[in-house]
């Protein structure tokens, strides 16, 4: 025998003509992070339209984003190293779905890049663009596609996206 | 005594209002590495487990125990969040190395409030949804509430709960970590401006930054590390009824249970006599009163008395928040129990210089959850142990 175990689903019109209790309020937790020494100096390379990495002396590894401290030696002899804006792509995914769970026409293509001269497996997490989603291939080269230099903010969307060239 | 735990080593940052020079995680590796030199660690690599005290509302992250490994060198090991206070946690990792799985645990608690923009709004979030926070008030009004009930049940007096911000303030002069420390009179806490009243606002502590690491070892391998273990003879944590409907607003039971926990693990049966000092919460004036009386140290009343004789300040009988306590050193949220302790393991290693009290061999700590909960935490704390 199936038992029947659908329950009685709420409807807009409960709420609205208050045939249930309802409690309503605007979330107010609003968070300013200090970003600190290393993704401080990060942000501002940004605005500058560079990608700064740390290495750790000790461990002979380069990690982006940076960190003035190596989680592995724990150490903080680390020193700044300018890298490139370009790098490889390490995985990607191709995403239907948006943050509502509604369909998107145009999927979004977020992506682990290796930045070139980093150390191997270091990356940062982007975005992709200009790319057929159907040519997209681990390991593939990309490039970074900045904002002009006025309307950069100092984060991370100061990189527009991640294009193969 | 095979089964005791010893604190071997401790760091900390200095309590600050603002700490914008370093991010959460780099306050917490400051802490990191002047604990493990404190534990005399040849390396993180030897520690077996990791709990970080922290709640995910205060961080503004979910799942925030994601965020912690980096910084204490705890990738790829076992770690944990304990939302509560510090205290939690370290009963916690008293009960991981009593499980004989693991020797070597660290707990770690920091507060970044300078960087929670709406802090009342996330006590408030702490209250019932559906019956309190449509009314929309300050959720400080139940210390209020509570204050009001204290006083009229305790005959202590609001003058005696000035007294308290008075002394503490006083206390954190000595105290280099401190942020707070002044020379109040009971009349200047009294009329600062009104909050909940009773409350006035010198008499809230103030929500503060800082960060605290602990060692913790099992009785092999503590007296090996270092050469003056702080020994965790009993901890205790009590949650009563929350509800502001139908709390029992004429006893801290949460406090009086949570002591009775610890004094029985300890062996204390006059915890006045037995207990050399207090290192216990004092997040609002009254607090401290209110919670000295359910820890047992003085009968219902009699805490505000002895207060004004002298018997909580440094060279008194029940020498209580000589560190300056929350009032003077700043609520530095699921860290307060941790700068608690701190206190008690200087204290007991005799490392508390111009605050060094005499012969003192055994600490308590009590750590309170915050507004709006009825829960707490007790911690002894001994020079004398396996």
């Amino acid at each position: 025998m199936r038992m029947n175990l659908e329950g009685t689903s709420l409807k807009r019109e409960d709420i609205d003509s208050k045939r249930v209790l309802t409690t309503r309020f605007r979330s107010n937790a609003f968070y300013a992070w200090d970003t600190g020494r290393g993704i401080g100096r990060y942000l501002q390379g940004l605005k500058a339209g560079e990608i700064w990495g740390t290495h750790c002396d000790t461990c002979n590894r380069t990690v982006v984003p940076p960190r003035i401290f190596c989680e592995r030696c724990m150490k903080n002899q680390v020193s700044w190293v300018k890298l490139q804006d370009t790098g490889i792509i390490n995985t990607f995914s191709i995403c239907y779905v948006n943050w509502d769970a509604s369909r998107v026409e145009e999927p979004h293509l977020p992506a682990v890049i290796e930045i070139d001269g980093a150390s191997q497996g270091h990356g940062i997490l982007h975005v992709l663009d200009e790319v057929n989603p159907k040519d997209l291939k681990i390991g593939m080269k990309v490039k970074a596609v900045w904002k002009r230099p006025e309307e950069r903010n100092a984060d991370i969307t100061d990189i527009l996206y991640w294009k193969p060239y | 005594m095979s089964n005791s735990v010893a604190i071997v080593g401790v760091g900390y940052t200095p309590t600050r209002k603002l700490t914008p020079e370093v991010s959460y995680k780099e306050m917490i590796y400051e802490a990191c590495v002047r604990a493990y030199h404190d534990a005399n660690l040849a390396s993180h690599r030897d520690i077996d487990g990791f709990i970080s005290c922290a709640e995910d509302f205060l961080e503004g992250t979910s799942i925030f125990d994601e965020y912690t490994p980096d910084q204490l060198g705890g990738i790829q090991k076992p770690m944990h969040t304990i939302s509560g206070d510090t205290l939690l946690g370290l009963a916690t990792a008293v009960m991981n190395i009593r499980t004989g799985l693991q020797q070597l645990v660290v707990v770690e608690a920091h507060s970044k409030a300078s960087n929670i923009k709406t802090l009342d709004a996330i006590l408030h979030y702490a209250t019932d949804p559906i019956l309190t926070r449509p009314l929309h008030l300050n959720p400080h009004f139940i210390a209020g509430l509570e204050m009001q009930r204290f006083l009229d049940i305790s005959k202590n007096t609001l003058e005696q709960c000035a007294e308290v911000v008075v002394k503490n303030k006083r206390n954190a002069l000595k105290n280099d970590l401190s942020t707070y420390g002044t020379r109040l009179t009971t009349r200047e806490v009294l009329s600062s401006e009104p909050t909940s009243t009773p409350l006035t606002q010198l008499q809230h502590a103030e929500p503060t930054d800082g960060a605290i690491v602990f060692v913790l070892a099992s009785s092999k391998i503590a007296k090996k590390m270092n050469r003056t273990p702080v020994w965790i003879k009993g901890c205790g944590w009590i949650s009563d009824a929350p509800s502001l409907e139908t709390r029992d607003w004429n006893r801290c039971a949460y406090a009086a249970l949570s002591a009775q926990m610890a004094y029985r693990q300890a062996g204390i049966r006059n915890p006045k006599k037995q207990i050399d000092f207090f290192e216990i919460d004092d997040t609002f004036s009254y607090k401290e009163l209110e919670h000295l009386e359910a820890l047992g140290i003085y009968e219902t009343g009699k805490s505000g008395k002895a207060l004004l004789q002298g018997a909580l300040d440094p060279d008194g009988k029940t020498p209580t928040n000589v560190s300056g306590g929350s009032l003077g050193m700043g609520h530095v949220l699921e860290a307060t129990g941790g700068f608690r302790t701190l206190e008690i393991v200087k204290q007991l290693r005799a490392e508390a210089g111009p605050r060094q009290l005499d012969k003192v061999k055994t600490g308590l700590a009590f750590s309170w959850r915050g507004l709006p909960t009825t829960s707490g935490v007790t911690m002894i704390y001994s020079q004398k142990g396996a």
